[in-house]
């Protein structure tokens, strides 16, 4: 028992060493479609990891990756011919870390879904005022962007992504990991404990913005035209929000495999059945929210809880979601 | 004469245009349990809130050991060395025993040796240690203020403030969290309680004030409490 334990230990660092070994030869064996396909995930699940370190553990739901996402995208249309490829990047994260230090600073004192609605709105805000300086000062809608090949992007998106899981990690595994997740669970105690809520919120934000701005600046190369309606785009909220939930909330793992089977299920969808893809992506979506409360993730743990527990006794269930009032 | 340790000076607090305290004044020296006795509404969870950070007050001062801390954010007054139990315990639910434990030393210093206060916590309720990887929300009304309490001493403080032990839980639990409390204090933890429970808490208490409708109307031992005629009519139905 004990040492399947430990041998557990050391099977998830290792299956994630593959599998980023082989994500990184991936591209010399398939062809340039495939590559940008995988690109296509990665980038959701970088926003979708990115949304979840914050939304996902302090239960406050942010639906302004898009604006960040943008700022990254818009980086790039401006600064991109000016600056080498890396430092554009960490540019557009930087971009997007103020954006969010500044949103934050307005918005984290609301709760729920007050925040929820600033955030939605602000993308709206951003594209609108974006739009209209452009027209009005500049004179010229949007820009164009230099490309880069898509090779490189996916490599720059793996990077990206590696770091982000890498923070993640040392994250949850700080004081301040369980701080945030104190917060989701009891903010008002978190406070009393002596937790700067407010501060925490705000640079737990900031940080994951910073890898959605990341993201945001190195897909700008892949576009050969950007604008505030392209870049502003509230997909990219709620696409990350679903994958998320669609994977199972409260690990690394969750949102990672939930962009990941969300894409491809998205991708299919559209090359396969395009009239229909958005009917058939709501009804999996109500089905998820309905059976599958805790996601892709959950399904599978309790399946494996099904497989390894010999004769299951009635009682002896684990969730204490019925147990008592869970509020704080 | 012991060591002041809490110290509250002409307090007002208003939310908004509703004045809620006026001109709170009151001490806890070291070592003593206190308790603020009153009715729903009286103001008392308004009077920790101010003094603990959650509420600026209007004027008036809050000093703790000699130093000011009036207006404080609550994280810099926890560091302070003051403790904080709300209302119903407030713990986190969906977090293990040991880790709702583990975030009561959260401030950088206890961070440190939050090792060494948790093998202090799972000595004094030894029924937390078994329980350490239950989610606190399946815990028992009675394992609850355990670890509510529990989480208070993981961050060493001097005082421990506690705002209605009594609510929720069954008079059987309610004399146990009681005794808990006086064990604290012989534990060298000095005590501001309060109550609407008047019988048990002045049974506990070395003394005691009374708040009404915002405003200290009553206060002495808890021996010249438990005999006054306004208590005993208002409170203890006698």
């Amino acid at each position: 028992m004990k040492q399947s334990k430990r041998i557990a230990k050391y099977i998830l660092p290792v299956v994630i060493v593959l599998l980023v070994a082989l994500m990184a030869v991936v591209p010399f064996f398939t062809d340039p479609y495939k590559v940008v396909f995988l690109r296509t995930i990665l980038m959701f699940v970088i926003l979708t990891l990115s949304w979840s370190l914050f939304s996902g553990t302090t239960g406050y739901t942010s639906l302004a990756t898009a604006a960040f996402y943008g700022a990254g995208l818009y980086t790039t249309a401006y600064l991109g011919e000016k600056l080498p490829l890396p430092l554009m990047v960490v540019c557009g994260g930087i971009t997007a870390f103020a954006l969010a230090l500044l949103m934050g600073a307005i918005t984290l004192r609301l709760k729920g879904i007050y925040f929820a609605i600033f955030t939605l709105s602000s993308v709206e805000l951003i594209k609108q005022v974006l739009h209209w300086y452009e027209i009005n000062i500049v004179g010229v809608r949007g820009h164009y962007v230099t490309r880069v090949n898509d090779v490189t992007v996916y490599y720059v998106l793996l990077v990206i992504t590696v770091l982000l899981v890498l923070t993640i990690y040392l994250i949850k595994r700080s004081r301040y990991g369980l701080a945030l997740n104190s917060i989701g669970s009891c903010e008002e105690a978190a406070a009393h404990i002596g937790i700067n809520v407010v501060g925490l919120k705000i640079l737990a934000y900031a940080i994951s913005s910073f890898f959605i701005g990341m993201a945001g600046a190195i897909m700008a190369t892949g576009m050969l035209y950007i604008d505030s309606y392209v870049a502003f785009d509230l997909n990219y909220s709620f696409f990350p929000t679903l994958m998320a939930i669609f994977g199972g909330l409260g690990n690394i793992l969750g949102p990672l495999v939930g962009a990941a089977v969300f894409t491809y299920l998205r991708e299919i969808l559209i090359t396969k059945y395009s009239y229909h893809y958005m009917l058939i992506f709501g009804t999996v979506m109500v089905l998820t929210i309905l059976y599958l409360p805790s996601g892709l993730i959950g399904l599978a743990q309790n399946i494996w809880k099904k497989l390894t527990t010999p004769a299951p006794t009635k009682g002896l269930k684990t969730e204490g979601g019925k147990h008592a009032d869970t509020s704080c | 004469m012991k060591l002041l340790m809490l110290e509250v000076k002409d307090l007002n607090v208003a939310y908004g245009n509703v004045q809620v305290l006026w001109d709170v004044s009151l001490n806890v020296a070291e070592g003593e349990i206190v308790v603020l006795l009153g009715a729903n509404g009286a103001g008392k969870t308004t009077l920790l809130n101010a003094i603990t950070g959650l509420v600026r007050p209007l004027g008036g001062n809050v000093s703790f050991l000699g130093r000011d801390i009036t207006g404080l954010p609550p994280n810099e007054i926890v560091e302070h060395g003051i403790a904080y139990l709300p209302e119903g315990g407030r713990l986190f639910p969906d977090m293990s025993v040991q880790e709702n434990l583990e975030m009561g030393s959260y401030l950088k210093n206890n961070w440190k040796i939050r090792k060494n206060r948790l093998e202090y916590v799972y000595n004094v309720f030894p029924r937390l240690k078994e329980r350490r990887k239950q989610l606190a929300k399946t815990l028992s009304g009675g394992e609850r203020q355990m670890l509510a309490m529990g989480r208070c001493l993981m961050s060493n403080p001097k005082m421990g403030f506690f705002d209605e032990l009594s609510y929720g839980l069954a008079p059987k639990l309610v004399k146990e969290a009681f005794a808990m409390l006086k064990s604290l204090r012989d534990l060298g933890l000095t005590i501001f309680l309060i109550e609407q429970n008047a019988n048990q808490s002045l049974e506990i208490a070395d003394r005691a004030y009374v708040l009404e409708n915002g405003r200290i109307v009553n206060s002495g031992t808890a021996n010249e409490l438990l005999h006054s005629d306004h208590i005993r009519k208002a409170y203890l139905g006698l």
